[in-house]
């Protein structure tokens, strides 16, 4: 039985063990170099593919282990929380995110590694972001019927496809190697046009 | 001191893929991070104004509970300033800086970050939830919306990427 399930994320145990999972969250993105903004931009000019490396490899070994899990019966995937599907204004708010990401050199997780580097543009990034989320709160009228629109509680892709959830999984972990590969030939080929 | 050199990113990637699992299992949800920036962002607004906080219909409810920063992703933030904090030390990059490339000044930088925030602030409540709560966290429960987020952010920055290349480059 997960917090979530039994209703106590907000509360001493779940603020607890929060904790201790961002430290570590805090820690592997550390280590990864993401307490930088110039690495975490460097994939947008070619150079250095980290945070797809970092990313893909994440989800897919999250992936495969909850999805091997719920086919051997140890995990209940329906007692987890979904994070919602909503196409349109996650397809507006990737456009407008990505944008940020490029121009601010971080993204809120990463922001608060920098931070706590001291890079005082990170520190400055996170109270814009509060402030882009006030803005977003106050003209909420006039955007909630868009912000919801597509919304559905589970759109996965494996239910979309008509395929099991563990099918999906190693239908993912095909498509990171493919990207891994690709990557990498891409950070070699932009090495030697900077080279000559 | 030199800085240690970054880890494998595979091996880090590894490492933050076995951490979300143990969110999965243990909290029963993914991991986030903007969620804590907008109730960090709503607790500050409300000591200003608590009457036009407690009636924002996006924001109101979340002082019911008395106070927006009981939330498990607040912590889950202080984990990340945390755990950020003791690697950086740990490695010798730690240091009081504006990071920008070599032919841009701190101004330009710091008035380029305000606007990239603010984008981000928007952005990820548009798509309720971030990088991490969406991409990596919706991801690795493959749902389709995570996967619209990923694209759209990716192809976004790649496009925008060469209007700011003066800031990195």
């Amino acid at each position: 039985m997960n917090l979530f399930e039994q209703g106590l994320l907000d509360g001493p145990l779940g603020f607890a063990l929060s904790l201790v999972i961002g430290a570590l969250f805090g820690f592997w993105l550390e280590r990864a170099g993401f307490g930088s903004s110039r690495k975490l931009t460097s994939i947008f000019y070619f150079e250095d593919f980290a945070v797809l490396k970092v990313m893909f490899s994440a989800m897919v070994t999250c992936s495969l282990g909850l999805h091997l899990l719920a086919a051997g019966g140890y995990v209940d995937l329906s007692a987890l929380a979904v994070p919602e599907t909503a196409v349109w204004p996650q397809v507006v708010g990737g456009l407008v995110f990505g944008a940020g990401f490029v121009t601010g050199g971080w993204c809120p997780g990463t922001a608060a590694v920098g931070a706590a580097s001291g890079r005082i543009d990170a520190i400055v990034f996170l109270a814009a972001a509060g402030a882009g989320s006030l803005v977003f709160a106050s003209l909420y009228e006039s955007v909630a019927d868009f912000a919801s629109k597509g919304l559905c509680a589970s759109c996965s892709i494996p239910e979309l496809l008509g395929v099991s959830p563990l099918m999906g999984a190693l239908g993912l972990t095909v498509v990171a190697l493919g990207a891994f590969v690709g990557a990498t030939r891409v950070e070699q080929w932009s090495a030697a046009r900077r080279s000559q | 001191m030199q800085p240690r050199p970054f880890w494998n990113p595979y091996l880090a990637g590894i490492g933050l893929g076995l951490t979300l699992l143990l969110s999965y299992l243990v909290l029963g949800t993914g991991m986030g991070a903007s969620g804590a920036i907008s109730r960090i962002a709503a607790q500050a607004a409300h000591a200003m104004a608590p009457q036009a906080a407690e009636s924002s219909p996006y924001i109101g409810g979340w002082f019911e509970g008395g106070s927006a920063l009981h939330y498990y992703l607040v912590f889950m933030f202080a984990g990340l300033l945390a755990g950020g904090f003791l690697s950086a030390l740990h490695a010798g990059r730690t240091r009081l800086v504006v990071e920008r490339g070599p032919g841009a000044g701190s101004g330009l930088r710091l008035a380029l970050t305000i606007l990239g925030g603010l984008a981000v602030g928007i952005g990820s409540r548009f798509a309720m939830g971030c990088t991490s709560g969406q991409a990596l966290s919706g991801g690795a429960l493959l749902q389709g919306g995570a996967f619209a987020f990923t694209g759209a952010t990716f192809a976004s920055a790649f496009l925008v990427a060469p209007l700011v290349q003066k800031e990195w480059r």
